[in-house]
């Protein structure tokens, strides 16, 4: 069985008059169903307001379903007395790296986390260090987080969350607010933690460049899954994907109007070293 | 540079002072705020000074930066001074046209503006030795018992401390809105009092919704870090007592019992 398993989850933002009677309804999540393996690297995609922040939460347990059911771990985020366990097993970082660092300093913000679930002193602080070196931000522990960058930021979110010794890790638009070198510095600690830690990782995110890495990826769109597969098979599908109102990277694009141009070239190509791979194979053929 | 704003004053150097447990260090500057106020006698007084002048010695911060805790309350000693001096009743000492001045107004003033430097102090010299961090700390585990009154103190040391770690980020958003005010012509400087203050409005409203905000988030971070109060939770720097502790409680007892010896068999009053 998969470590989260979502079942026709819908979820309704209600929204209501003065005198509590319900003025409209919105479905940001409309029968969505997940099923991540442990270990996966997963990426949500969608542009604004297409749900996936809100179905995110619903794996944290901060929302629970108005319909279906969420599974972690094999305990449903409906019931009270599963709440702690849940969030303990699937860590949430947060678009804003301000707004989700409580500590004044970096080692004490890691350190938050594990205090709250009660972990002996000296464990906190063995743990403080593997995660900080898990994200490579250990040299920096005794510094403020007000001192750093966007980017340095998020991987102490990230520390933080990994402290908790969590078995998935959902990233919502980690990196929503941060500058190019930011972004790469993020991704990069969480393709670490997925591949050397082996922790599930779902990431939300509208950067197409983020995805081509991902074991699988989801589209979403209205609340509703649009697409599902690999990379490859996603960015084979401009078409589809621009009707969705997203972009491609810019190698995809460039390789599927070559093809429109009537260059035989292949499907989804994700990379730049792979899309000379191609072009030098179709000048051979010459 | 807004970043580097430092809180509370804390004065960075490595001495004992420094070390000490905070809940050491608040015991201390309460039992130093109450000896202050438990005579009216000289001999008492000199024993506060010398005291308050060992520990300066023990924290290792200069004289001068202490000091410069006493330039905002220089008016206010100089009020009261004033009015102990005039406006109190008794032996006439010396008269200048219509105002006297009694003997016990002279005593007066000199007592109150000595006891009032004596405390801002004893208790700066609580702050330029302890973090922020580790105040609220002590605090938190020194006021534990209220907790048995329902006094929430957890919740309050943990409030204490997100305001501490969030000022900076709200100063810095501050002066980003007012910015951009400015660019679409809003102007701070020109007018009298009453304008100046109305000119605030459009900077404080940004600035409210968006603390609320940040509010709204960082309790969801929290909580998706199951925090969830202070019961059951660890904590990663524990106070813990150390040697120098106990004795440093040893010593506040020795001042205290000094300070109520001298007060009882020495009562030498007046000075003039």
């Amino acid at each position: 069985m998969g470590i989260i398993k979502a079942e026709k989850v819908v979820f309704e933002y209600i929204r209501r008059d003065e005198e509590g009677n319900v003025e409209s309804i919105k479905r940001a999540v409309d029968g969505v169903d997940l099923d991540i393996q442990k270990g996966q690297f997963i990426a949500i995609l969608g542009h604004n307001g297409s749900g996936k922040s809100t179905l995110a939460k619903q794996i944290n347990a901060i929302l629970y379903p108005s319909e279906g059911t969420v599974l972690v771990d094999g305990m449903d985020t409906a019931e009270a007395e599963y709440l702690w366990d849940i969030r303990k097993e699937a860590g949430m970082v947060f678009q804003n790296p301000d707004n989700q660092i409580i500590g004044q300093i970096v080692e004490e913000d890691v350190g938050f986390g594990p205090e709250n679930i009660g972990v002996p002193t000296e464990e906190i602080w063995q743990r403080v260090e593997e995660s900080l070196k898990a994200v490579g931000m250990y040299e920096l522990r005794k510094k403020s987080p007000n001192r750093l960058s966007g980017g340095q930021k998020q991987r102490i979110s990230i520390a933080g969350v990994l402290a908790m010794h969590p078995k998935c890790i959902v990233l919502d638009e980690p990196t929503a607010m941060l500058d190019p070198n930011g972004r790469k510095e993020v991704i990069r600690a969480v393709r670490a933690l997925n591949e050397v830690e082996n922790i599930t990782v779902l990431l939300i995110t509208h950067y197409m460049e983020e995805v081509i890495h991902a074991d699988r990826v989801i589209v979403m769109e209205q609340g509703k899954v649009r697409m599902q597969g690999t990379p490859k098979e996603i960015f084979s599908q401009v078409k589809t994907l621009q009707s969705l109102r997203l972009d491609v990277p810019q190698v995809t694009l460039l390789a599927h109007e070559l093809q429109k141009k009537g260059i035989p070239l292949p499907d989804g190509i994700l990379s730049v070293e792979e899309l000379v791979e191609e072009i030098k194979k179709t000048s051979h053929r010459k | 540079m807004l970043r580097d704003i430092t809180l509370g004053q804390y004065y960075q150097t490595d001495s004992i002072l420094h070390r000490l447990d905070p809940r050491v260090k608040l015991a201390g500057t309460f039992v130093y705020l109450i000896s202050l106020f438990l005579f009216k006698n000289i001999t008492v007084y000199i024993v506060a000074i010398l005291f308050l002048g060992c520990m300066i010695r023990l924290a290792k911060i200069p004289f001068r930066f202490i000091a410069r805790g006493l330039r905002p309350v220089i008016i206010l000693l100089l009020i009261t001074a004033g009015f102990n001096l005039f406006l109190t009743p008794g032996e006439k000492w010396l008269q200048l046209w219509t105002i006297t001045i009694s003997k016990e107004g002279v005593s007066n003033a000199f007592y109150t503006v000595l006891r009032l430097i004596l405390l801002i102090f004893g208790s700066s010299l609580l702050t330029l030795t302890t973090t922020p961090n580790r105040l609220t700390d002590g605090l938190e585990k020194s006021l534990k018992p209220l907790e048995t009154v329902k006094v929430p103190v957890h919740e309050i040391a943990m409030m204490i401390s997100i305001a501490l770690r969030f000022i900076p980020i709200l100063m810095e958003e501050t002066d980003k809105i007012m910015k951009a005010q400015l660019a679409r012509g809003a102007d701070f400087e020109s007018g009298n009092f009453v304008r100046k203050i109305k000119a605030l409005v459009p900077i404080l409203i940004p600035l409210f919704v968006s603390a609320f905000r940040r509010a709204n988030d960082l309790a969801m971070a929290m909580e998706a870090r199951c925090y969830r109060g202070g019961e059951g939770r660890t904590k990663m720097k524990p106070l813990k007592y150390a040697g120098r502790d106990i004795k440093a409680y040893f010593m506040l007892a020795g001042y205290l019992t000094l300070v109520i010896v001298i007060g009882k068999c020495f009562p030498i009053h007046v000075i003039i």
